[in-house]
């Protein structure tokens, strides 16, 4: 029997009375099946993601009024927190460290890798499943638990880490013992998206469907291929870090702590010294600039995805969009000491990696061109996907322009640590990531359910978003470049500098409150429409790609045979067809096709 | 097997004509490039440290280090390594003896490093010497405790191959004798962290 076959009879019985109805928790707990792990992610990333901005709509109320008690709910948080309702430093720095933490291990990453990447890529690529799939489960769990740790940390005597998302040495190895639970949070974290790449790579390498060459793979794959390679080399340093700041804090060594360390007026004689703070600060931004680009770069495969699907286009450039992100991959890890240009490391460190930092520069425009070139003379439809991708462009490119001041050391000397760094990469994960991951929900719900989310719904979502994201980031540069340092728990209160542009303060705030409302129709909408949405085929967007071949939702085992591949990913309004798009799986079409890809595919079609 | 997913999943153990690899095999080595890279890490921060430390104080590794076991633990590890290849062999040649006693023997090697290394801990705990006496000492526990944690995984599951695992020969036995292989790359990669640690840390 050749594997095909093998594969054929195999999703056969999955139809059939070789499956007694699993119980509860082997079906949506202990589950190997890549679709209900894509889920499970997705599910807990939104969730750690509502969490995470909660955190932050509360330390907006300090910010937009110093030192006022917060009314109706400001009793809750305890004397230890929120003594009268009003907010001690400590706890602030409680929210702003962990909502970093929470947002990007949690809640962007698990949602963009785990849940879009673990759903999406087997069936674009044709695949039954994951290549691991108890690896698969395992590293969902230990992802969970990591979180749960997380959330632990902030019961422990004198709460959570406060030390930023960076927990920069000596300060984080002296803090108090929510440090200690937050590095553990992150090794298992870390070992989560660990075993999560391997799994990716391997699936990516070995399950194409045959005729799925590596040319013809739809961008997301593409790009999720990159990301786990960036997990797989990029995490293993932090949790070296990780290991040793743990050291420092739970056996007293030195590794980050400097001789002659003055800690509240007193010389810290408990450790020998001679470490290095600034060696922290190398190995964490050795993971966590490549971190920035996994948090992207799936976000640049959806928004692909939706621009080919609803322009009716082939995307522009799709070979040089592959050789942008392959080189991004590679760059990635040669910028990373661009964040640390103040401390001291030298003019001709800090000249090398601000060259490397405007050369990566170049492919992210070249992948942002491509989109926007895209749209070029397109009939757009104008789907709640497509509102979503289209606002991400312009968002990201705000992001990513306001990135090159501080690319550039002189410059950085002006804006390090003030709010603009602030405005700058939530423009590129907020309204940027985000953004992508809701037109990714949008798009990919009716596979995962059988049904369309609300359109109007999605509108009412969208619109004040779009609002509120520009009234919270924006105003962020004004104060940022009028020299408001950020992390400050009075908001810049006390700086004579900053009298003119405080009253921005509050219009962020508000906003922020603003956003959280504006979630509301996306929530009702994700539970309404499992009940109510339009039922859908199995290819509601007309789509090209492998994953519209599978019902909707694609039952255990994906397909009912294994799809074949005859073209590239995005062959829309091809001339001389019947409908405007000829689908990947579909043989057949105007003429020979083996002359439409200049390369030799890697698997020959049968 | 229970999971109807697993197998239904193609080239578990025939390798993929294109690649010419099964997904263990590309598995196992991704996860090794990982490896390296949490060691390269350590290593790198060893170099660091030492380069930025005031010239004259960084100790040299014999003040502190017991350079005889740890040349017997580089022979014992070493031997290791041939040890599990010979179990490889021993399967490929369909002896499930033979791989039972190399396999055996790796395991016992493991055994006999960690001892080794038993002796020399509790040496340097005996002279007061701890991970918070100094910089290099902190690197020495730190990068040798990571290590042997990895010595004591891999001892797992050859342990495991060994054992219950074994089992698998009589249904899989290709699939086994993959598992095997994999099981023995991660054990050479053991073996070569091991290699570098020991001029590193001892002899320079």
């Amino acid at each position: 029997m050749t594997d095909q076959e093998q594969q054929t009879n195999h999703a056969g019985e999955h139809h059939g009375e070789h499956h007694p109805e699993a119980g509860f928790w082997k079906k949506y707990w202990f589950s190997v099946d890549h679709k209900v792990i894509g889920i499970q992610y997705a599910v807990t990333g939104l969730l750690f993601l509502l969490f995470g901005f909660t955190l932050m709509m509360l330390a907006r109320w300090q910010l937009a009024y110093p030192g006022e008690p917060l009314p109706l709910i400001g009793g809750l948080f305890g004397d230890s927190r929120m003594p009268g309702g009003v907010m001690l430093p400590e706890f602030y720095n409680q929210l702003g460290a962990m909502h970093g933490t929470i947002m990007v291990f949690l809640g962007v990453v698990p949602l963009a890798v785990g849940g879009f990447g673990n759903y999406v890529v087997p069936l674009q690529i044709g695949a039954p499943d994951m290549a691991f799939p108890r690896l698969n489960m395992a590293s969902y769990h230990v992802y969970f638990w990591g979180g749960v740790i997380m959330l632990a940390s902030f019961f422990v005597p004198g709460g959570a880490a406060q030390s930023g998302w960076t927990s920069y040495a000596p300060l984080s190895v002296i803090a108090d013992s929510g440090q200690t639970v937050w590095l553990i949070g992150m090794v298992f974290l870390i070992t989560s998206s660990l075993l999560g790449s391997v799994n990716f790579i391997t699936t990516i390498i070995q399950l194409r469907a045959p005729g799925l060459s590596l040319m013809r793979m739809p961008f997301f794959v593409w790009a999720q291929f990159v990301t786990a390679f960036l997990l797989l080399l990029a995490f293993p340093p932090l949790e070296a870090a990780g290991v040793m700041q743990l050291m420092d804090r739970l056996a007293d060594t030195s590794f980050f702590m400097p001789s002659g360390l003055v800690v509240s007026g007193q010389v810290a004689t408990e450790y020998s010294g001679g470490g290095s703070p600034i060696l922290w600060q190398h190995l964490f931004w050795f993971l966590a600039h490549p971190e920035v680009y996994v948090l992207i770069l799936p976000g640049l495969g959806i928004v692909s995805e939706v621009i080919a699907n609803n322009t009716r286009k082939p995307l522009w450039g799709y070979r040089l969009l592959v050789w942008s992100v392959v080189g991004i991959g590679f760059l990635s890890f040669i910028v990373w000491a661009h964040h640390m240009f103040l401390t001291g490391m030298g003019t001709v460190m800090n000249a090398f990696f601000q060259t490397t930092t405007m050369i990566i520069s170049i492919p992210s425009v070249v992948i942002l061109t491509a989109l926007i070139l895209s749209l070029w003379g397109a009939s757009i439809r104008f789907t709640t996907p497509m509102l979503f991708a289209l606002a991400f462009l312009p968002m990201f490119a705000i992001g990513g322009l306001t990135g090159l001041p501080l690319g550039l050391s002189a410059a950085d000397i002006h804006l390090h640590d003030t709010y603009y760094v602030i405005g700058h990469f939530h423009y590129v994960v907020a309204p940027g990531t985000l953004f992508a991951l809701m037109a990714g929900i949008y798009y990919w719900y009716p596979k995962a359910t059988g049904r369309k989310l609300s359109d109007r719904l999605g509108k009412l979502h969208f619109w004040p978003s779009l609002i509120f994201m520009n009234g919270i980031f924006f105003p962020m540069f004004i104060v940022g470049m009028a020299g408001v340092s950020r992390r400050l728990y009075d908001g810049g209160m006390t700086y004579s500098h900053g009298q003119d542009i405080l009253w921005l303060n509050e219009v962020m705030s508000i906003s922020a409150w603003g956003l959280g409302l504006a979630q509301i129709p996306f929530i009702v909408n994700f539970f309404l429409s499992l009940k109510t949405g339009e039922k859908v085929g199995e290819n509601p967007w007309q789509a090209t790609t492998l994953e519209w071949a599978a019902p909707s939702p694609p039952p255990h085992g994906n397909f009912a045979t294994v799809p074949t591949v005859y073209r590239g990913p995005y062959e829309y309004s091809v001339p001389g067809t019947e409908n405007d798009y000829l689908p990947q799986f579909e043989p057949g079409g105007p003429e020979a096709e083996p002359g439409a890809d200049e390369e030799p595919a890697l698997v020959p079609a049968e | 097997m229970s999971s109807d997913a697993a197998s239904a999943i193609p080239y578990t153990v025939e390798p993929r004509p294109d690649t010419g690899l099964n997904n263990v095999k590309i598995g196992i080595w991704l996860f090794l490039a990982s490896e390296v890279m949490l060691f390269g890490a350590l290593f790198a921060s060893l170099i660091l440290l030492r380069v930025g430390a005031p010239p004259g104080t960084w100790p040299h590794g014999a003040e502190y280090l017991s350079v005889p076991l740890a040349t017997l633990n580089t022979a014992v590890l070493i031997t290791s390594s041939v040890t599990v290849v010979m179990a490889w062999a021993s399967l490929i040649k369909r002896n499930l003896g033979k791989f039972r006693m190399w396999m055996g023997f790796t395991v016992l090697l493991g055994f006999g490093f960690l001892i080794i290394k038993y002796i020399e801990y509790s040496a340097k705990f005996h002279h007061g010497y701890l991970p918070s006496s100094n910089t290099f000492l902190a690197i020495y526990f730190t990068l040798t405790g990571l290590h042997g944690l990895h010595v004591i995984g891999g001892m797992a599951v050859n342990g495991y191959l060994w054992g219950p695992g074994s089992k698998m020969w009589h249904t899989a036995p290709q699939q086994f004798i993959n598992r095997v292989e994999a099981a023995g790359l991660f054990w050479h990669f053991v073996d070569l962290v091991w290699i570098f640690l020991f001029p590193i840390l001892y002899l320079l």
